[in-house]
């Protein structure tokens, strides 16, 4: 539908009230399903024999889709992995091997929260990409208008999510799984510069490497187990049967190059070259939240396995390196992704020790994480749109600048790492797992990159928070319907902070209940959660109160301390000769000594070594 | 209930003093130390009358939100670590509160107070580790990250986790802004950055910062008395005496150590906590 | 408690010949140790209270003395270290000496010799402890009038070597204190007094100082 329309007033009208329409689905089947205490619903859907044509059909165009675009673009290789993933599992289905009978349809506790994150935060990423397309075709015009086709591809990636989330037979999870790698691929090759079109191949590949390992799990599950969807496959108990690990392994396999783990995540920082909503929602709703979720629905499988051991360990690591790697760039969305980067290895971490804590802690960050992480890229792209520039050094001042937007913006990097906002408290979890779960190089990893996960962040925070002297407001360009968006996630996140002991309650303690299997105690205390409230409560009592107090009235303004020479601005000083020349501080980024071209190379390296440790021994092993 | 408000109560009422009364004794012994007389005992709380007497300049309003902010974090950082609160919480709080203070140093577009914030910065992530390290120690030796739990152990922490100690010892020299690692800013004259994070503080502003640095010392020695207390009311007096030999000793390393460059810093305190912590984590969950 | 039990001072070298500085520096040893009265060596002026200037005034130098003095909070001394720093002393008649301290910023106490004497250095610092209280009871009686609401940040005094005319410029240039008086006569002239005076207007050599932000932060708090 949206390929029909030309980009007018009616595009939007439909995408802002389809989106609505959409969010306000999921929203009721959410509550709905969490205001119903303990209760699954398994469908099996009798007449499936159309659907599973469809997808069939599907699958064989995704491949067709591939086929085309690689040759067009001479990148043979994307055909083979292609090949190597979707020839096999047709070969199944045609061949009959694949099992009947089971539920193609699930929807639990775990399923409503990605449904609420997806529909929420996936949705209204898609509204602000109406606004976002118009001033982005404005700016760069040498790209060709096709916003039309990159919003019907938004909302298919949407589709493919929920598709994705609530199936529970493996086939129609792997055909969503394909879906939303081509989706992705198509996306950042959007502009189809040399560049979008080399990291688009990227992602396709990585990807396509993960699909074939998501395929061949599959195949074993088939036709060794005669199991056919994912809530039989893990409630097989591992230690009878350890043969069970091998596509265990494979999917979680899968699911590190979805969610962007080292050595894979050089896909997600190509995807920065794409339009900011496809990043956003690349990094925060959908593609690398899938990965994650995957992995918590193995996760009760992964506890003291040699896999979890070794999940664990590619997390910790992503989650320390990209840290470092994201102290070392200066771009404002290169930071977002090594921060995504780096958080989504912390969810690794925490699924890959299969403990109720870390289930708890990798659920909370994931809800946590999509609301501030797709708000902060918005808002990063609202800016560049503004200032035409997304550096971190050019956002200096922008207190003053831009005020609305730096206001929405300090909300959001408050949330990914100050103490009462929720990525923290997921954190302090973490630790707790961790901590339990005896793992000491995890524990290492953790506290070495939370300290400069805070040096990153804290940097950024305060170029924001500088006020400059004589310095005068930019034109805020933001149309309204970006504001649709930024205003809601900005309260969502404050509200969270206010509601996560209730969401721990209602949300995540049924997600552990019936991950186990087992009533499980709460994961955080009553007495923290109230200092926990009392600090919410402070962060805006302080402000408020200062105010009201008149706190600094009688204070006199004064000029920074140049050494005497202060030309007036702050921004200026008058050298030895009278003149006056331009004063700027920037930002430490220690490039010499955790630089891209030091770092990454080798942190690739040593953690494509441990996965083919892992995956030969795993897989070899059971044979 | 009652006995943890008056814990409370009592932290904030004699921290500032205790803290103010440690910082003029290491003014006095560092002046021994280089063969001075030195200036009286009291003489920090003298230089925070005077501040609250001057007249404030700012560079910009929010700064004094910052600042303020920055001492009630403080305060109350102190306050769930003496109320006997979780650990974690503690730490992560403390955290909080620094980067209040280094949004403040940033916010006033100093080239000074920038330069120290950036250092400040750095520090932090030096010390942030071994922080979350001494929490986690804490916890494998009672089983619980609440301050409360950890008072009534059977033996003193330090015999289980000596490293914990070396390491926290080590960025305690960081956080008490002691000379091979006061970079950010110092008590010295010998800055070549002016004061650097609180160049452009002064004032009431610079009295709230100084007493927050107070509130702060007091909880650092408190997490080292965490080290030697246990269910032995003995072990209180121990704990007194080890806090004082270790603040003392801070005062020496202040007085013969030159200062070192960031780099040097970032390295030899995370080797230090690689080592002494990471090996004191590794043995101890071996011997689980 | 009296506030001169904790003087910080800033010291600044005018044009000395880098005698003077050298005795400074003699009271901060074990022999003189001044930090027995409490007194610090800042080296920022936002944290001094007293101004210690050495060496006579040059045409480089004046607008940082007047720019390190007006970022000193209230209560201030100003103390002129030397003959220099006094009159001018041996290089009153060089071609690029304005002449002592007092041409740029109003100084209290005048401690002579050449060099200044280490003990008279620190008897003219006790001296300038007295004026310190003084002002101080000043200030704070002024401080309820409300006119330290007063925003310098956009006074800048800005000065090109070709700028230079000894015999007019300086004598010219509003000092703080002067400042403070149009101030006050401004809300004097209003009937109550206004919550956000304007800045003055009438101070030579200030940069204009409408500016939208910046005054809106003046009113934040």
């Amino acid at each position: 539908m949206f390929l029909v329309k030309k980009a007018s007033l009616l595009r939007n009208l439909i995408a802002v009230v389809g989106g609505f329409s959409i969010m306000a689905t999921a929203i009721m089947v959410g509550i709905r399903v969490l205001s119903m205490k303990g209760v699954t619903h398994n469908t099996y859907l009798t007449n499936t024999e159309a659907i599973d044509h469809v997808i069939m059909g599907g699958e064989i165009l995704l491949m067709c889709i591939v086929f085309f675009l690689s040759i067009k673009y001479k990148k043979y290789y994307a055909i083979l992995l292609s090949l190597i993933g979707t020839v096999p599992v047709l070969w199944m289905d045609l061949s009959g091997n694949a099992v009947e009978g089971f539920a193609h349809l699930r929807v639990d506790f775990l399923s409503a929260v990605m449904i609420l994150i997806v529909g929420i935060v996936g949705i209204l990423i898609c509204i602000y990409a109406c606004g976002y397309m118009k001033d982005y075709h404005h700016h760069h015009t040498e790209v060709a208008d096709r916003s039309n086709y990159f919003l019907a591809l938004l909302f298919v990636f949407v589709g493919a999510m929920f598709g994705l989330i609530v199936s529970d037979n493996l086939g129609w999870i792997y055909f969503f799984w394909e879906i939303t790698s081509v989706c992705s691929f198509l996306l950042i090759g959007y502009t189809r510069t040399e560049e979008a079109v080399n990291n688009s191949f990227r992602a396709l590949w990585m990807n396509l490497l993960g699909g074939c390992g998501f395929g061949f799990a599959l195949m074993v599950a088939n036709m060794h187990f005669g199991i056919a969807n994912l809530s039989q496959l893990t409630s097989i108990v591992p230690r009878q049967n350890m043969f069970v690990m091998v596509p265990v392994t494979l999917m979680a396999f899968a699911a590190l190059t979805k969610s962007a783990q080292f050595p894979f995540s050089r896909w997600l920082l190509g995807a920065m070259v794409a339009p900011t909503p496809s990043s956003a929602l690349l990094h925060s709703a959908t593609m690398v939240k899938i990965g994650v979720y995957m992995l918590i629905r193995l996760s009760p499988m992964l506890k003291g396995t040699f896999t979890g051991v070794m999940i664990t360990v590619i997390g910790g690591f992503t989650f320390f390196a990209a840290s470092l790697l994201a102290i070392t760039v200066s771009d404002g969305k290169k930071v977002l992704a090594y921060s995504t980067i780096s958080n989504l290895g912390l969810i690794t971490a925490c699924a890959g020790t299969g403990t109720t804590e870390g289930v708890w802690a990798a659920t909370m960050l994931i809800l946590f994480h999509a609301v501030s992480k797709s708000l902060l890229f918005q808002t990063v792209g609202d800016i560049e749109n503004c200032m035409h520039s997304r550096d971190v050094e050019d956002m200096h001042g922008l207190i003053i600048k831009l005020p609305k937007l730096a206001f929405i913006m300090i909300i959001g990097i408050c949330g990914m790492f100050m103490a009462p906002f929720g990525m923290l408290v997921s954190k302090w979890a973490a630790l707790k797992s961790f901590v339990d779960s005896n793992s000491v190089w995890l524990v290492l990893f953790l506290v070495f990159g939370s300290g400069s996960t805070l040096f990153y962040w804290a940097k950024w925070l305060g170029k924001i928070c500088t006020v400059i002297h004589q310095s005068y407001e930019l034109e805020d360009i933001t149309p309204r319907s970006e504001m649709i968006s930024l205003v809601p996630l900005t309260s969502m996140i404050v509200v969270m902070c206010f509601a996560f002991p209730w969401m721990s309650d209602h949300m995540i303690q049924p997600v552990l209940n019936e991950a186990y299997h087992k009533n499980i105690p709460n994961v955080i205390g009553g007495s923290d959660v109230v200092i926990m409230m009392i600090m919410v409560a402070m962060i805006f009592i302080i402000p408020i109160g200062s105010r009201f107090l008149a706190i600094g009235k009688k204070s006199k303004m004064t000029m920074s301390y140049v050494a005497g020479v202060n030309a007036g601005d702050d921004r200026h000083y008058i050298d030895s000769f009278g003149k006056e020349r331009p004063l700027y501080m920037s930002n430490w980024y220690m490039t010499d000594y955790f630089g891209e071209d030091k770092l990454l190379a080798p942190s690739i390296v040593i953690s494509a070594i441990i996965v083919i440790v892992m995956l030969i021994i795993v897989v070899g092993g059971a044979f | 209930m009652a006995m943890t408000v008056l814990k409370v109560a009592l932290y904030i009422l004699l921290a500032p003093i205790l803290g103010g009364l440690m910082e003029g004794l290491d003014r006095v012994v560092s002046a021994r130390m280089q063969g001075r007389q030195g200036p009286p005992l009291l003489q920090p709380f003298y230089d925070v009358y005077k501040l609250l007497a001057k007249q404030t300049t700012v560079v910009n309003s929010i700064q004094i939100l910052f600042v303020i902010a920055y001492l009630i974090f403080t305060i109350f950082t102190g306050s769930l670590f003496f109320g006997g609160g979780d650990m974690l919480l503690v730490f992560f709080a403390l955290s909080m509160s620094e980067v209040m203070m280094v949004l403040a140093a940033y916010s006033t577009n100093g080239p000074y107070s920038a330069l120290g914030a950036n250092r400040e910065l750095l520090q932090m992530m030096c010390y942030e580790p071994m922080i979350l390290l001494v929490a986690i120690g804490f916890y494998e030796v009672s089983g619980s990250f609440m301050v409360n739990d950890l008072i009534k152990v059977d033996s003193p922490a330090v015999f289980k986790i000596p490293g914990m100690l070396i390491g926290f010892l080590f960025i305690l020299t960081i956080k008490f802004r002691k000379s091979p690692f006061d970079m950010s800013t110092s008590h010295h004259a010998h800055q070549e950055m002016v004061k650097g994070l609180t160049s452009d503080i002064s004032g009431n502003n610079l009295a709230f910062y100084e007493i927050a640095e107070w509130y702060d010392q007091v909880l650092m020695m408190g997490i080292v008395a965490m080290f030697f207390i246990c269910k032995n009311p003995v072990s209180i007096i121990v704990a007194i005496v080890a806090c004082v030999i270790f603040y003392l000793m801070e005062t020496l390393i202040d007085n013969v150590f030159p200062r070192v460059k960031y780099m040097a810093m970032l390295i030899s305190s995370w080797v230090v906590i690689l080592v002494a912590a990471g090996t004191n984590l590794l043995i101890l969950s071996v011997l689980d | 408690m009296k506030i001169s039990k904790s003087p910080w001072v800033l010291h600044y070298d005018g044009s000395s010949c880098n005698g003077c500085d050298i005795e400074v520096l003699a009271t901060m040893t074990p022999l003189y140790d001044v930090e027995r009265f409490g007194i610090i060596n800042t080296g920022n002026p936002k944290h001094a209270d007293i101004l210690l200037l050495t060496g006579g005034i040059n045409a480089q130098t004046a607008p940082v003395v007047r720019q390190l003095y007006n970022q000193m909070p209230d209560p201030k001394v100003v103390i002129a270290c030397g003959i220099c720093s006094c009159d001018g002393g041996i290089f009153k008649d060089c071609y690029n000496i304005l002449g002592g301290s007092d041409k740029v910023v109003p100084v209290d106490v005048y401690v002579p010799g050449c060099a200044v004497r280490p003990e008279a250095l620190i008897d003219g610092v006790v001296k300038a402890l007295a004026i310190l209280e003084e002002k101080r009871v000043k200030v704070k009686e002024s401080m309820k009038q409300g006119y330290c609401t007063v925003d310098y940040s956009k006074i800048a005094v800005r000065m090109k070597a070709e700028d230079y005319d000894p015999a007019t410029q300086y004598d010219a240039v509003l000092t703080e204190e002067a400042l403070r008086e149009q101030a006050e006569q401004k809300i004097a002239q209003t009937a109550k007094p206004a919550p956000k005076p304007a800045t003055p207007a009438a101070a030579p050599a200030a940069k204009p100082a409408a500016d939208a932000a910046a005054t809106k932060e003046g009113g934040n708090a």
